[in-house]
């Protein structure tokens, strides 16, 4: 599952983040930010048009980050959580 | 008592409290300039310890990591590499984190240590942590990074009071240099979590007032009628406090030039002195409260940690039109003067979406195109209701400000289409902890704009309008001359020069003139008409001369004119300044005047053939 993907408000865990192309500045970005295997993140809140920015809260920093660029977090929902 | 000075580089993640412990250590005494050659700017200060040493303190740009992706991260690293030209490598390096922040912020931390240089570390926003319950076993921390820790409140007096004695007593000594390479860099995360397990415990990853405040500021309803809100407080703000104490300087400036008018005699140093020196002055001074107004708007809204959520809530339909939701604050300040407007986006870091910005501000209706479409919709759209509760006056006026916007979205789109670089641009902003703005840092980030505007522009505006004066001025008319003065100086044959260029806009040698000062400051361009028309002998009110003498085909073209020319040079000035570029100056120059030239031909044919 990608990060672009959670539902509003639910929680996962980071898998690794995917290069959209060679030598990703983007991907090299998220994962200096903490965007590593095992970090827990949360869907916080989505942009008013298009549901576009994400705002994902990762430790205790919430970034915005556009659909393409959280596109490229993989992660594995919390299935607990959720309740 | 040791000799010299000892160089110390402040460092930190963005939103670590830098900015305010540099300003707490070294007050008012602040030198901010730009790194050669680019618009960086490059901030240092100095105060003098206990121990009677004086301590250069160097403020670097906010970095997330040196695996650099914005050329203000170049700079930080360079610089403490000690591989940036002209910058002596700093003898100690001071890191910041903050300490209810630290999983973020201890990467960098090892990073910085990885360098090998000596480094302390200021564990900041102490008395937060401690509110929110988080404690940190600061001895331990210490042990495991291997550098001195001090716990600094950069807010409070005394706050830095650890930190001082520290960097005042002895050298720490240096980490092994660590090569830095992708492995190696993986590694950091695993040492950040190890570290957090051993010695921080936090109740909660986030501030419930954060959590709270943001279910209102980012609901896709109530953020954006929030937002609306908080524009609308600032341009009432700006036109209701600024716009008076403007008027009243501009008074003051005429008053003054009026005064040394008593006192010299009549001729042409009487007029450089009331006309180019006082006039321009003033001008160029009236621009300052209503900068001052809004950069403290900006600066609270900044301080307090409003404006990224304003940004993500406008980031899509920025991004729409090739521009980001950084761009917004910049642009909103443009509605004001697009000076500010363009001086602002240094928050945008990346260069390319700078550029955007800085290119589309001047479209934004500023407040100087107000009295000239004052005079020219009070003078040609009759005062009537349309539709049942419209002004046409009023929505002639909304169109222009329309205009502008669309305009601006049109321009930005087709950057976006013709720039070669199409890659992505990441947002990747941190929504950082909303805070309350403290007074001290709002007043020196006041003085610190307000300077660098008189400083930089009183020079090229000030020129410039001696020189406009000169060209209205001489020659003199020759004795015995019926027409108005300025028919026979330069810029009277310019201005009938120019009416080759604008006949086809509907412009006659009048108003073609009068765009020769409107050049200088917009709002001069009424002035410069009521002269023309008052010395060409008509005398009474300006409106009703200008429907004697012009048409509605033309009185239209030349609103359409005034939404989209380049007109104002101090903009482009500014953007010269902020660009480091006459390149960007002619792209600006040229396609506002292609786009107002086509526009208001357009307009002006159209409306012929109607009416």
């Amino acid at each position: 599952m990608r990060l672009s993907d959670l539902p509003k408000g639910a929680a996962a865990v980071v898998d690794r983040v995917d290069d959209a192309q060679a030598n990703d500045p983007i991907a090299q970005r998220l994962r200096d930010l903490g965007f590593v295997a095992g970090e827990p993140v949360r869907l916080v809140a989505q942009g008013p048009l298009g549901a576009d920015p994400l705002l994902i809260q990762i430790g205790s920093t919430r970034f915005a980050l556009r659909r393409s660029e959280a596109a490229r977090v993989a992660v594995r929902l919390k299935e607990q959580e959720a309740a | 008592m040791s000799a010299g000075t000892l160089r110390i580089a402040l460092v930190g993640n963005p939103n670590c409290g830098k900015t305010a412990l540099f300003n707490q250590l070294t007050g008012g005494r602040q030198k901010v300039a730009n790194y050669a050659g680019v618009t960086i700017e490059r901030k240092e200060g100095r105060f003098t310890a206990p121990s009677g040493r004086v301590l250069q303190l160097l403020d670097l740009p906010g970095t997330y990591s040196f695996d650099v992706t914005s050329p203000d991260e170049r700079i930080t690293r360079d610089v403490l590499e000690g591989n940036y030209p002209g910058e002596a490598a700093p003898d100690l390096i001071v890191c910041v984190a903050d300490a209810t922040n630290l999983r973020l912020h201890l990467r960098f931390v090892l990073e910085v240590k990885r360098l090998g240089r000596p480094v302390v570390l200021a564990l900041n926003m102490m008395d937060t942590a401690r509110r929110r319950g988080i404690t940190i076993d600061v001895p331990e921390l210490q042990r495991r990074l291997g550098l001195p820790v001090v716990e600094t409140v950069a807010v409070k007096r005394g706050g830095v009071r650890a930190l001082i004695a520290q960097v005042d007593g002895e050298m720490p000594t240096a980490a092994p240099a660590q090569p830095d390479d992708a492995a190696s860099r993986a590694g950091l995360h695993a040492q950040v979590r190890e570290l957090m397990a051993a010695t921080v415990v936090m109740p909660r990853a986030t501030a419930q007032v954060d959590d709270a405040l943001d279910r209102w500021a980012l609901h896709p309803v109530f953020g954006l009628a929030i937002l609306a809100v908080v524009m609308f407080l600032v341009f009432q703000a700006v036109y209701s406090v600024g716009k008076p104490i403007t008027d009243a300087i501009g008074d003051g400036f005429d008053w003054l030039g009026a005064q040394a008018a008593a006192l010299l005699p009549a001729g042409p140093l009487q007029s450089l002195v009331t006309d180019g020196l006082f006039g321009g002055l003033g001008t160029v001074l009236g621009f300052l409260p209503e900068i001052l107004v809004l950069f403290l708007f900006i600066l609270v809204l900044e301080e307090s940690g409003y404006l990224p959520r304003a940004a993500f809530l406008l980031d899509r339909v920025m991004l729409s039109v090739g521009l980001t939701g950084r761009s917004f604050i910049p642009l909103l300040s443009s509605f004001a003067c697009a000076i500010p407007g363009i001086m602002g986006t240094r928050s945008i870091q990346d260069p390319r979406d700078r550029l955007a910005t800085i290119l589309v501000a001047p479209l934004m209706t500023c407040s100087a195109r107000l009295p000239v479409y004052a005079l020219l919709i009070g003078a040609f759209i009759p005062a009537r209701h349309v539709l049942g509760a419209f002004n046409l006056q009023g929505l002639v006026l909304f169109a222009l400000y329309a205009a502008g916007i669309l305009g601006a979205m049109a321009v930005g789109w087709v950057i976006k289409r013709i720039r070669r670089d199409r890659s992505e641009h990441a947002l990747l902003m941190e929504l950082p902890s909303y805070r309350l703005p403290h007074p001290r840092d709002v007043a020196i980030g006041l003085w610190e704009r307000g300077s660098i505007f008189l400083k930089r522009l009183t020079g090229v505006i000030l020129s410039l309008t001696v020189l406009m004066w000169f060209i209205s001025t001489f020659p003199s008319p020759p004795a015995g001359a019926s027409g108005p003065a300025i028919e026979y100086s330069i810029a009277g044959y310019l201005g009938r020069g120019l009416q080759y260029i604008f006949g086809p806009l509907g412009f006659n040698w009048q108003i073609s003139l009068a765009l020769i000062p409107a050049f200088a400051a917009r709002e001069t361009a009424v002035a410069a008409l009521a002269t023309v028309y008052a010395v060409g002998g008509e005398g009474g009110d300006l409106g009703q001369a200008l429907t004697a003498h012009v048409s509605l085909a033309s009185a239209l073209s030349l609103l359409v004119w005034f939404a989209f020319a380049p007109q104002c040079m101090s903009t482009l000035a500014v953007i010269r300044r902020e660009t480091n570029s006459w390149r960007n100056v002619a792209i600006s120059f040229g396609y506002m005047f292609a786009v107002a030239y086509v526009a208001s031909l357009l307009t002006y044919q159209i409306a012929r053939w109607l009416t």
